[in-house]
């Protein structure tokens, strides 16, 4: 299969990306400035990332369409408010996590944000569970822009006024150049952002305009070692078919009004792990030097036992050191837990952390 | 005089009076990119020619580094291991790795000079 360009291939290939292979896309890893200074800079000021990759799926109903989607997601939809989004996943009947998302409910629907790899199997699972009763359009005539950064919030709201009146994960339709764009206060990096959804035509000229204000293209690296810091996961890593929320430590994401009516795909299962524990847990892990233990590095703890695996790990250039997380049984899951990763032959220590690495600063609230 | 030479693997080396100063490219940094850990070899060990002798990780992967020739390790550059940043900032000067006291100094022969080197380079761009 031929691999897709996004509408910013131009520009990412005049801002002088190195591209990867990410899904079946060609996607920027990094421009000349490299992944540590487009990281710092989304920090201190703005990055601009192509996400363009995602599936954008539009699912158009009523009320028996929020109904039937209870039965997907472990969400109280019926009570989301217009424009409010939330993070959640599509599980299997064993609460195996099939892909994680962000869905909001906007007029005539929902929008639901899906990860590239998975988006096509997505689209499928949910067709057959919805029975075809619903319009679905995975839309592929439209760019996801993400901007984030402290500075995000003045830049783009000199391009689509009011955009700076969002709470964080909520959206709106707005206009850029008369077009209908759909501007929600998210992101995946640990600071305050939006991701526009934006016709292809378009995406060009907004990114550039983001650019002339001062924001600056960060690649799938910098977005890598953002969201790691930031204590988010990356499916296909850390999460994945043989995890469930629980064991991946996002119960936080289960509607506890949902939990006691248990009618959703694999609540018997997320019901009983919540009850009895878990035997494996997603912990933050930080290495006591300098060692960055990278993806299937072995975990072992005082006594040498086997005990886990990394799922990801890097340098965080905000921390200054290396991060990772990873899955441990559950009784080495204690903050301050010192285990032992097996990096080239050789133990290093390290030490279970909470999560993030890097507080956040996400804007609440700034209406109330 | 002393001469620079290359390996296959992006090292350069430098032999003056019997000791061989050994570091990476600026060629194999642009590919690696952010450098952000450095592992050299011990003081006093000994190193075999295309052996592995450290890693270098950047924010995308480790990488190992060999030794272009055999020899002991008389000097490493703790300053690299401290501050990995300046292996991206000057590789081929301030940012040495390790210092060898060569065993034979004919393993330098199948080494490239800077001319084959860049051609090399140009034409392995992964």
């Amino acid at each position: 299969m031929e691999t897709k360009k996004t509408s910013l291939y131009q520009l990412h290939q005049d801002c002088n990306a190195k591209f990867v292979e990410f899904a079946g896309y060609q996607m920027p890893i990094q421009y000349s400035e490299g992944i540590v200074e487009e990281h710092k800079f989304t920090r201190n000021h703005s990055g601009i990332f192509d996400v363009s990759h995602m599936g954008q799926l539009f699912i158009y109903g009523g009320d028996e369409l929020i109904k039937d989607l209870e039965k997907i997601f472990p969400l109280d939809l019926k009570n989301l408010k217009l424009n409010h989004s939330k993070y959640s996943f599509l599980m299997d009947k064993d609460a195996g996590i099939q892909d994680d998302l962000i869905i909001t409910k906007i007029d005539e629907g929902f929008l639901i944000i899906l990860n590239a790899a998975c988006k096509d199997n997505d689209f499928k699972i949910l067709k057959e569970l919805l029975k075809e009763k619903y319009k679905m359009v995975l839309d592929e005539n439209r760019s996801l822009i993400a901007i984030q950064g402290p500075k995000s919030s003045q830049i783009l709201n000199e391009d689509v006024d009011g955009v700076k009146d969002l709470n964080f994960m909520s959206g709106n339709w707005f206009l850029f150049d008369n077009q209908k764009v759909y501007i929600t206060r998210s992101g995946y990096t640990g600071e305050d952002g939006f991701e526009i959804s934006i016709p292809n035509n378009f995406a060009e000229k907004l990114t550039r305009e983001l650019i002339n204000k001062g924001s600056k293209l960060a690649g799938l690296g910098a977005r890598d070692t953002l969201r790691l810091e930031a204590g988010l996961c990356l499916y296909g890593h850390d999460l994945d078919k043989d995890k469930t929320p629980v064991e991946a430590n996002l119960k936080w994401a289960i509607s506890k009004e949902r939990i006691s009516k248990g009618d959703f795909i694999g609540s018997d299962i997320i019901i009983k792990q919540l009850n009895d524990g878990v035997t494996k847990i997603r912990v933050g892990i930080k290495p006591e030097g300098r060692i960055i233990a990278r993806e299937k590095t072995r975990i072992f703890n005082q006594s040498d036992v086997h005990i886990g695996e990394i799922t990801s790990g890097t340098f965080g250039p905000s921390v200054n050191g290396p991060v990772a997380m990873g899955y441990v049984e559950n009784e080495f899951s204690k903050k301050n837990t010192k285990v032992f990763l097996e990096v080239r032959g050789k133990k290093y220590a390290a030490n279970i952390c909470s999560l993030p690495f890097y507080k956040k600063s996400y804007v609440k609230g700034v209406n109330q | 005089m002393s001469e620079v030479k290359y390996s296959k693997e992006h090292e350069w080396i430098k032999l003056e009076s019997g000791v061989a100063t050994i570091g990476i490219t600026k060629h194999a940094t642009e590919m690696l990119g952010d450098i952000v850990f450095a592992e050299l070899p011990e003081k006093g060990s000994n190193v075999e020619k295309d052996g592995t002798a450290g890693v270098v990780e950047s924010t995308k992967a480790a990488s190992d580094v060999y030794t272009p020739v055999s020899g002991e390790v008389v000097d490493i550059n703790q300053e690299i291991v401290d501050d990995p940043s300046k292996i991206n900032q000057d590789p081929e000067n301030s940012a040495w790795f390790f210092k060898l006291k060569i065993k034979d100094k004919s393993e330098m022969d199948s080494l490239m000079n800077k001319d084959d080197y860049d051609k090399f380079a140009k034409e392995n761009n992964t």
